[in-house]
């Protein structure tokens, strides 16, 4: 998986690419780790690019989303589509995220 | 079954990705659409995870893959370890509807495997734990 950011404000927009599973998403869990220490707050996570997720992504985005919670942050979600649609659909997460269409979409909210 | 593939590994994480595209490369040879390949492939993964995981407690053992063709035609995907019995299907449905805080993700992996594939089932034959699951081919 590929992961790049970029700061918009005072907002993380991290992108994820390609196959977030059980051997990528520890990687993901330590950026986040460097990203808070580093004192970020508020996230958009792009998965437009994601083409897969796993249970062990799912537990990744989930422990974020508890993280950031705790510490009075923000995290949206946007750009899901297909395969990633499907798992979050199945896997109820669409009811405890803020999901929005694109990344544009999720900026323009705040 | 008439097998098309199989792998024999030690259960290890650096091992997932080969052991998924044994089961991925199988459906690929089978014709099945790239929706039902991506719902495959995350199926594979979580049985596999699993397996490495849990099934040595933290020991080594190995994990087999085979796939085949049973009587119908359609796709059998068998996945077997020769760890202590555990029947991974035997565990309660995962939460898919609580608040944040309360959310957990135990459980979440087995339950959608068991949603994506046609039929899943456990075994324990002789020492091994055999998993199989089964894709209906593409109906014309």
């Amino acid at each position: 998986m590929e992961i790049n950011t970029k700061k918009t404000g005072n907002i993380l927009v991290v992108s994820l690419k390609g196959r977030m599973d059980a051997v990528s998403s520890p990687g993901f869990d330590g950026n986040l780790l460097e990203w808070t220490t580093a004192g970020e707050n508020n996230f958009i996570i792009d998965l437009s690019a994601l083409e897969y997720i796993s249970s062990a992504g799912l537990r990744s985005l989930l422990s974020a989303a508890k993280q950031i919670k705790a510490r009075d942050g923000k995290l949206m979600l946007s750009g899901l589509s297909g395969a990633v649609q499907e798992v979050f659909k199945l896997s109820g997460f669409y009811s405890i995220f803020q999901i929005f269409a694109s990344e544009t979409e999720a900026l323009q909210s705040v | 079954m008439v097998p098309l593939a199989e792998i024999r590994v030690p259960a290890r994480i650096e091992n997932l990705h080969a052991l998924i595209e044994t089961i991925t490369g199988c459906a690929r040879q089978q014709g099945f659409d790239q929706k039902r390949i991506g719902e495959i492939d995350l199926s594979a993964e979580e049985a596999l995870v699993n397996v490495i995981s849990y099934a040595y407690g933290g020991g080594e053992g190995e994990v087999s893959v085979v796939c085949g063709l049973d009587d119908g035609g359609d796709l059998n995907v068998e996945i077997s370890d020769s760890g202590a019995p555990f029947d991974i299907l035997a565990r309660d449905e995962p939460d898919t509807t609580s608040a944040l805080d309360e959310r957990q993700i135990g459980g979440l992996g087995i339950y959608l495997m068991k949603k994506l594939m046609d039929d899943v089932q456990y075994r324990r034959i002789e020492d091994r734990n055999v998993l199989t699951f089964r894709v209906l081919k593409k109906k014309d």
